[in-house]
């Protein structure tokens, strides 16, 4: 047959249409209502599937052509990385600390994530929000193994990064990220888009990839700030899923209004105090400084974020309850934080320090208002005790936030020389929080967040001490028994950084050249 | 008014594309911080095929941004010749 075919190419909206939509359908064995049984409870009301405008029209072709080519990229990096040494180049030691952080905490959320974004990529009743999330869910896998690869060659050298999954299950300060994540992922899938997609992912992200990777970089850490640019690659695709769902939910009924409210005012405030550990790690944890936690805040949430509930007050939608006291916790939380894990470092695998002269007059002049005042007084006085041979570790548990599951660090709003508490009662039990915002979202879901698991009150249940420990023996150490649970190595792998392995190593490693280091 | 802006690792893919993108919106301001290369404008960003191509001096799908995109703000309308970030609608 010579009949001529006419092969025109389908422009890109038609080709995403046929490649993503038209393999959904109706079933007719089963109700839809059946085959989808999740995307109803949570109160949603869809009623037009149609109207799901695809974020970032990538068909799997162009999907996996690209994401193999990022590949490519970021393992010759990789690689040219480790051949060359390159873990000897960094700023000093102290900076291999935040990528400890990173591992311990972050990498997992990016496995949470995939497995998350899998699940609502099976349940929504659309097929172009299905196609969407499992691309994600994808997305994020790359992410976890990427990020694991680039520091696994870290792992062969320095401490604090060889057991970074059992922490993540067991150590005090992880439950953080991990109790977060396992919120999002324990909501209805429509939450877990507004909790991840939408807050966390386009509201919030560029504050953990964008300022802190451009961090790395300066700190001469360049297959760090590769897998972070290529992940954040990816994820300019996730923050425009998380605007277009928004977009989507209230666009099809004014009933969906109220309910993503409240989803926004509880995962910016559930996002943004998770932060504080990335506030900690630009202010604190990169020798060579870019940008501080208050100027990214002011560049990526304030402008950005500004902007974005601008745009969406035609739909009815406020900026979120927490707005106003998280633009006030800028000048503060990073010092808060900073603070917190100086002092409980004996419990923590990584390791911290008092700022040297130079850093303290950088925090003072990036801080004008608070650093010089609060917090440097602080960090001068335990440099003093650490140069008379009193380092000044903290040994008293302290009182967890029930929902972010935070110590209770921060100040009280508008009076940062007092703590800020809240408590209230449910089931005949007082339940304790950090803040108003982490008080309403307690309230409005108590049955969920008595069960929280928080690690101060489980290890004075006695439940975090290795199988067959006896706490009635005579002579009974209970830290050094949550330790020995947590498998941490002490002495090697938490302590002050003037004293550790890594920095001796690193030293000899660069033939005895001294960093700028204090004490 | 508000910016939208969109952010790429800073590298010689990249080059041609902000540079084309400074040519398509007189308003854009460019800031390079290490590894990355910021471009702000007030409300309204576009991204032409056409102009990189001429840039690059060969045929270019856009879908290629992807590889060097590190971050953008705004709504985004994208077709195989444009890519159009904007607030307000």
């Amino acid at each position: 047959m010579d009949a001529k075919v006419t092969n025109k190419k389908l422009g890109l909206k038609p080709r995403y249409q046929t490649m993503t939509r038209d393999l959904g359908w109706t079933t007719s064995y089963q109700y839809m209502d059946k085959v989808f049984p999740y995307d109803k409870y949570e109160g949603i009301k869809i009623h037009d599937w149609d109207n799901w405008e695809d974020p970032f029209r990538l068909t799997m072709e162009a999907y996996w052509k690209y994401q193999g080519e990022k590949e490519k990229k970021l393992y010759a990096v990789i690689d040219a990385f480790a051949q060359n040494n390159g873990q000897l180049g960094v700023a000093d030691a102290r900076y291999i600390n935040a990528l400890k952080l990173f591992v311990q905490g972050v990498s997992p959320l990016e496995y949470c994530a995939h497995r998350g974004f899998a699940h609502v990529g099976r349940h929504f009743t659309g097929v172009g929000a299905r196609v969407a999330a499992q691309m994600q869910s994808i997305d994020e896998l790359r992410h976890y193994q990427t990020q694991i690869h680039t520091i696994s060659n870290y792992n062969k050298y320095f401490d604090g990064m060889h057991n970074s999954n059992h922490w993540f299950d067991r150590v005090w300060y992880l439950s953080v990220p991990k109790s977060f994540f396992e919120d999002a992922m324990s909501g209805g899938p429509f939450e877990f888009l507004v909790a991840i997609s939408f807050s966390f992912e386009y509201v919030l992200t560029n504050l953990l990839f964008v300022p802190f990777m451009s961090g790395a970089a300066h700190n001469g850490d360049m297959s760090t700030v590769t897998f972070g640019f290529s992940a954040q690659s990816d994820e300019s695709r996730h923050m425009t899923l998380g605007i277009e769902c928004i977009k989507f939910l209230l666009e099809q009924d004014p009933a969906n209004v109220p309910i993503v409210q409240r989803w926004i005012d509880k995962w910016f405030w559930r996002g943004y105090r998770l932060l504080t550990l990335v506030a900690m790690m630009q202010d604190y944890m990169l020798p060579k400084r870019v940008m501080s936690w208050k100027e990214a805040w002011e560049m990526y949430a304030e402008s950005n974020g500004g902007a974005l509930f601008k745009d969406l007050e035609r739909y009815g939608i406020r900026p979120p309850k927490g707005w106003q006291d998280a633009c006030e916790g800028k000048d503060h939380i990073s010092h808060q934080a900073w603070n917190t894990f100086y002092t409980y470092n004996a419990a923590a695998p990584f390791h911290t320090w008092t700022p040297n002269p130079e850093e303290m007059d950088w925090l003072s002049e990036k801080y004008p208002d608070t650093f010089a005042q609060y917090y440097k007084p602080r960090f001068e006085y335990y440099g003093k005790k650490h140069q008379e041979g009193e380092r000044f570790y903290n040994t008293t548990l302290p009182m967890l936030c029930q929902v972010c599951q935070i110590p209770m660090v921060f100040h009280e709003p508008g009076d940062p020389g007092s703590i800020c508490y809240r408590e209230t009662d449910h089931d005949g039990d007082k339940y304790h929080f950090c803040s108003d915002h982490c008080k309403e979202i307690f309230t409005n879901e108590p049955e969920k967040y008595v069960q929280a698991w928080l690690p101060v009150n489980q290890i004075y249940q006695g439940n975090c001490f290795p199988e067959g420990t006896d706490p009635t023996a005579p002579g009974f150490d209970p830290l050094a028994a949550v330790l020995d649970y947590y498998e941490m190595e002490v002495g090697r792998d938490n302590f002050d950084f003037a004293d550790s392995q890594d920095r001796k190593n690193f030293r000899e490693w660069n033939g005895g050249v001294e960093e700028e280091v204090s004490p | 008014m508000s910016n939208v802006f969109i952010a790429f690792q800073a590298n010689e893919d990249s080059r041609p594309i902000v540079d084309s993108i400074v040519a398509d919106n007189p308003l854009a301001e460019v800031v390079y911080s290490p590894g990355l290369v910021k471009i702000d404008a007030p409300n309204r960003l576009v991204i032409h095929r056409e102009t990189i191509e001429q840039e690059v001096g060969r045929d270019f799908d856009l879908q290629e941004i992807h590889l060097n995109l590190v971050t953008l703000s705004g709504h985004i309308d994208e077709d195989d010749d444009q890519l159009t970030l904007s607030w307000g609608h």
